[in-house]
């Protein structure tokens, strides 16, 4: 067991993420925010609090997405679905995608499958804390990463959010 | 997660948790199917067949459409218009269909214990959409999300089943779902349509006074005559049926509270109900048939993620 960034580290990523979002989006008028279920809704609420802070609250839109009926892998296992939330429309807008760990890449290629049925976005961009970087099985890579990291496969990447640190197993 | 069983053959094979996972699945799907594309694609290179034994136009649409809006490839097969009428078994039949790879039945038969029967010889997985005088586990499904979608739960809500209980599935498959999510049930109608000691079978309250029995409610399930079932007379005439137990405006004015109306339809009005009535705005008629489309894709959807 190793801890990859502990509690403070944690909140300084997070708040790095941000900055970084703002920084290349100054207005968000265009902009939506949705985090994807259900692991990776705990950073994407943190990431929309700390840009709440910077920027008037009520002007940020933020949505959850969950892609359960979207997965590769029905057949080989069934998952809970979660709620999806969206209350706005993403027709022409950016979409800023949020999840805790980039992996293999297929939820993601999952949720670009379900985005796709509420509209048509103008972009779409990845935000995520962690990121697996060797080990994609589709070619998806993050825009904004808190952090990257080599694993192999057998081992497994955790964020503990009791503890408020991400570990590795 | 999934179910723990690999047909829907009847609510009395289901435990508590397969309803709530079947119900709390179906919320998702009624967020999907309020979507710009009504359409996901977890059913993709699935293979349904549905087979249909007797008349249906809900039920059957209800299908078709949760299967369309799941991905899934279907096809219809109906009883008229095929070799079921040149003598061909059902067994022979569905095997046949099976030779050409279909992995889900969806199966309505007159005889009771169709599906049971067809479920011990075929591997696919089998939904039962209605069979004979036995179970209609669908419908109570829908039944079960449209109360919970109306008044937040069904544990403690007090329905009364009205009408012929006797012939109706929907009733069975209704009072096994109700009573194992802890809701109380009653059946009213008269004494010729409610079958003797189902009191004691199945724990139901048994009233033959339609007014105690809708003041005591706080949902009134009301059930369709089935006149094509009754082989004998049960009652002297629709008319005097409507006058004893059909539910009217008068009646429901006089109770002290709004009672929410459902039906299963097809409705047979001014016999069972009255128009005014069924249109109601305490009727959540039409929200059944809406949230029947919903609960019938988290049903596919489970059935087909088990692995056996």
């Amino acid at each position: 067991m190793k801890i990859i960034l502990d509690k403070q580290q944690l909140h300084l990523t997070i708040s790095r993420l941000a900055h970084q979002l703002l920084e290349n989006h100054l207005n968000l008028n265009d902009v939506v925010f949705i985090g994807l279920q259900p692991r990776g809704i705990r950073v994407s609420n943190m990431v929309i609090e700390n840009i709440r802070n910077l920027y008037p609250a009520e002007k940020v839109q933020y949505g959850l997405l969950d892609i359960t009926f979207y997965r590769d892998d029905i057949r080989d296992e069934l998952h809970v679905a979660n709620k999806t939330e969206i209350p706005f429309s993403i027709e022409g807008k950016k979409v800023i995608l949020i999840d805790d760990v980039l992996y293999t890449g297929r939820t993601i290629r999952a949720a670009l499958d379900a985005l796709q049925d509420f509209g048509r976005p103008q972009k779409v961009e990845l935000c995520v804390l962690v990121d697996r970087r060797f080990n994609r099985e589709l070619p998806i890579q993050p825009d904004y990463c808190g952090k990257a990291i080599d694993t192999v496969i057998s081992q497994k990447v955790k964020v503990e959010w009791e503890r408020e640190e991400v570990v590795l197993y | 997660m999934q179910l723990s069983t690999k047909h829907l053959l009847g609510i009395k094979d289901l435990i508590p948790q397969d309803i709530s996972l079947i119900l709390s699945t179906a919320t998702e799907f009624k967020g999907v199917l309020q979507r710009p594309v009504k359409k996901v694609p977890s059913l993709r290179d699935v293979m349904i067949v549905n087979l249909f034994y007797e008349n249906s136009t809900r039920t059957r649409i209800s299908f078709e459409l949760a299967e369309k809006r799941l991905s899934a490839d279907t096809i219809n097969f109906t009883a008229s218009g095929s070799s079921a009428a040149k003598g061909e078994t059902l067994l022979d039949t569905v095997n046949n269909i099976l030779s050409m790879k279909v992995d889900m039945v969806v199966m309505r038969h007159s005889a009771s214990g169709a599906p049971h029967f067809l479920a011990k010889h075929i591997p696919a997985a089998i939904v039962n959409a209605g069979d004979g005088i036995n179970e209609h586990p669908t419908q109570a499904l829908l039944d079960a999300f449209s109360i919970q979608e109306k008044l937040g739960t069904l544990e403690g809500k007090k329905i009364v089943l009205i009408g012929d209980i006797m012939h109706s599935r929907v009733a069975l498959s209704n009072i096994y779902l109700l009573k194992k999510m802890g809701a109380e049930v009653m059946v009213a109608g008269p004494p010729t349509l409610i079958p003797k000691y189902i009191n004691e079978a199945l724990g139901v309250k048994v009233e033959y006074n339609l007014k105690k029995a809708l003041e005591w409610c706080d949902v009134a399930n009301v059930l369709r005559i089935q006149l094509e079932r009754q082989n004998q007379v049960l009652f002297s005439s629709l008319r005097e049926y409507n006058l004893a137990y059909g539910v009217s405006r008068k009646l429901l004015d006089g109770l002290k509270k709004e009672i929410v109306i459902m039906h299963p339809g097809p409705i047979n009005r001014g016999v069972e109900i009255d128009s005014d009535v069924a249109d109601s705005n305490q009727s959540i008629i039409l929200q059944q048939v809406e949230n029947g489309v919903a609960v019938r894709m988290a049903v596919l959807y489970l059935l087909s993620g088990r692995k056996s």
